[in-house]
């Protein structure tokens, strides 16, 4: 019997549906967000060896690995922020898991990242967007295509004396993205918001107004030029971490082959 | 005089790097404190405390009146070489690979003769000053230097020997982040140094400093991460071969008590500060280790930056302090590892600095970037152990030798 999940598997298997990878890879050399050093700061991934078939276990291969829970490509929870500390189910052990799968749609903003550092995502690039491909459904992943993954090194946060400088959403748009009821908002970028977003009011919208409104986050993304702007599958679970405020994980969505 | 030492050729591939040897390390408990002076740059011998006469060699009685009561002190180091003579043959394996070896007996002003080994520049019937020098077994020696010598007595094989002058060897300089890092790079070239690799963590992230690097000659940045167990082995790999001198000067800084800082930071401190040092033994150790009979550029010493908050804590810095305390602690067992081989750890203590944000609200004397590099230079010419640097330094490593517990009670205000 033919049912919608066996359908996706053969689509699938068939290879009329494919993987994509939006995830990088956990490196000691990929940047994580700097705060001014009087903060307590995110931790590098770092991995060391146990034992590597060698005299610290002969047959087996092992590494402790340290982190933050926002380091590389990883997932937002609401009481990342202090808005959504009182949400209920808000850290990432308690959502429901059926949040970690859904449809997703992309809005292509590279033309004006590649322009401008500090391009901003504003409500009427939502709507030129809903014109040509209608409106953003309600309980999906909205995710802003900078192109900025392919950026490398010092280049990546882009820091200034006066702070960073990458794209990312102003308040209005975030809250025109909430009143469509969206799932989650993604960026290419270290964070949700702009480099420069601490200078909006509310400062850091997408983390204020998102996790105060009980939606999720996930940023250090790649690969978003391989999506079309609707119809795709995000598939994105964090790690089950007690009263985890996010986590590092997988990003994976299915397309049309 | 001295021949000036000419830059080394480059290695020939096909001749094996020799296994380094040592002088003859065996010592009693009593001439054990040749090191220590030697270690810290001073010249001294016991002195009777009853009948203040200045003993050699050193013992467990004085010589004249047989009191225990034989304390270390400082003693003027001019006197006059009576007598030399060379030996041409030696069963020690060291010394065979040297021979000849000029040897003397200096009539010091201050009473005992003394057995020593001769700079190039002193001949018989000379007034010399005297030095006790650190050998490549680590033992205290004397040796006879002349009372001003040429620009390059340096150069003196005996006395290159025991040193560890940077002239015509290559440094690593562990974070170039490092607000002493440029000084030091500096300091060193100026003192000869072939070349300076400097390690640069997180290229990421933007730092101003970085133009002046590039805009050096003889000095390389390369991606190091003392925090990285696979940035220090890959670096390591790339250059171990050719680094003579390693300074750390990786340092994670944060102020706040025990009590009142978090564990985050104090976890920080210790990745950078004590398991940083550490990584950089195991990644940079061995090889060193392994060169340091090869030539002219032999590998001479690890040094570690300290702060002086290595000895006793600044409570306003306990996590920091602990860190720092670690550090030193490793130091010391590097050194006995590396004893073995001849290379030397010499640790350089430090108050606060004038460039260090975390230290601005302290107040004068602080230490600057070209201060510390020049205690560094000076400290590898001179071959010691223990360095300190700046008033502050100078001021508690002394009082921490002449009372730990006294100097505890002074710093932690239980005092007037």
């Amino acid at each position: 019997m033919s049912t919608a999940v066996s359908e996706v598997a053969a689509a699938l298997s068939r290879g009329t549906a494919r993987i994509v990878d939006l995830t990088h890879t956990l490196d000691p050399d990929f940047p994580v967000i700097v705060l001014p050093p009087e903060f307590g700061q995110c931790a590098r991934f770092r991995m060391e060896e146990v034992s590597a078939y060698d005299h610290r276990g002969p047959a087996w291969k092992w590494h402790n690995i340290t982190l933050n829970e926002h380091t590389g490509t990883h997932f937002d929870a609401p009481i990342h922020w202090v808005s959504g500390k009182d949400v209920p189910n808000g850290a990432v052990d308690e959502i429901d898991p059926g949040a970690f799968v859904g449809p997703v749609v992309v809005i292509d903003c590279s033309d004006g990242a590649a322009r401008h550092d500090d391009y901003e995502l504003t409500p009427e690039v939502i709507e030129t967007w809903e014109a040509q491909h209608g409106r953003v459904p309600k309980d999906a992943w909205v995710l802003m295509r900078t192109d900025w993954s392919k950026r490398s090194g010092a280049d990546y946060l882009n820091m200034a004396e006066d702070g960073a400088h990458s794209p990312g959403p102003t308040p209005a748009a975030i809250e025109l993205l909430l009143a469509r009821g969206i799932r989650g908002f993604g960026t290419e970028t270290v964070g949700t918001d702009a480099g420069q977003g601490m200078h909006y009011t509310p400062p850091y919208p997408a983390h204020y107004l998102l996790h105060g409104a009980g939606k999720f986050g996930l940023q250090c993304l790649c690969n978003l030029d391989l999506l079309p702007p609707t119809g795709a599958l995000l598939i994105a679970p964090p790690l089950k971490i007690k009263g985890g405020t996010g986590s590092p994980l997988r990003v994976l969505a299915m397309v049309m082959a | 005089m001295t021949e000036p030492l000419a830059p080394p050729p480059k290695k020939n591939p096909q001749k094996r790097t020799l296994t380094p040897l040592l002088p003859p390390a065996t010592r009693s408990r009593a001439a054990l404190g040749l090191g220590v002076m030697a270690a810290t740059g001073r010249f001294g011998l016991q002195v009777c405390a009853e009948c203040q006469a200045v003993q050699y060699p050193p013992r467990d009685a004085c010589v004249k009146c047989l009191s225990h009561d034989l304390p270390w002190q400082d003693v003027d180091p001019a006197g006059t070489l009576m007598a030399e003579t060379t030996i041409r043959v030696s069963p020690e394996p060291y010394f065979r690979e040297r021979m000849p070896w000029r040897i003397g007996a200096v009539k010091l002003d201050a009473g005992p003769m003394l057995n020593c080994h001769l700079h190039g520049e002193v001949a018989r019937g000379d007034t010399v000053r005297m030095a006790l020098k650190l050998d490549r077994a680590g033992q205290g020696v004397l040796i006879a230097l002349p009372l001003e010598g040429s620009d390059v007595m340096q150069d003196d094989p005996v006395l290159r020997a025991m040193s560890c002058d940077p002239k015509h060897r290559r440094v690593l300089i562990s974070d170039a982040r490092s607000p002493v890092a440029l000084a030091l790079a500096e300091a060193l070239l100026a003192a000869g140094a072939a070349h300076v690799f400097a390690g640069e963590p997180e290229a990421w992230r933007h730092w101003p400093a970085r133009a002046a690097f590039e805009a050096m000659e003889d000095v390389s940045l390369l991606p190091l991460d003392v925090t990285d167990v696979s940035s220090v082995q890959k670096l390591s790999a790339e250059i171990g071969g050719k680094v003579d001198i390693l300074i750390n000067s990786a340092r994670f800084t944060r102020p706040g008590g025990v009590l009142g800082n978090d564990t985050t930071f104090a976890r920080d401190a210790m990745e950078v500060n004590t398991l940083g040092l550490m990584r950089l033994a195991q990644g940079f150790g061995p090889g060193m280790a392994a060169r340091v009979q090869d030539g002219t550029n032999a590998a001479a010493a690890f040094v570690n930056l300290l702060s002086v908050q290595a000895l006793v804590p600044d409570a306003g810095f306990g996590a920091f302090g602990a860190s720092q305390a670690a550090a030193r602690s490793i130091s010391q067992s590097l050194r006995a590892e590396f004893r073995a081989s001849g290379l030397r750890v010499m640790n350089v203590y430090a108050g606060p600095g004038e460039d260090d944000p975390w230290f601005q609200p302290a107040p004068p004397p602080k230490v600057t970037p070209k201060a510390l590099a020049r205690s560094v230079v000076q400290g590898l010419v001179d071959g010691v152990e223990e360095v300190t640097c700046g008033d502050v330094a100078r001021d508690v490593y002394a009082r921490w030798q002449d009372n730990a517990l006294l100097l505890e009670r002074e710093l932690t205000g239980a005092g007037a």
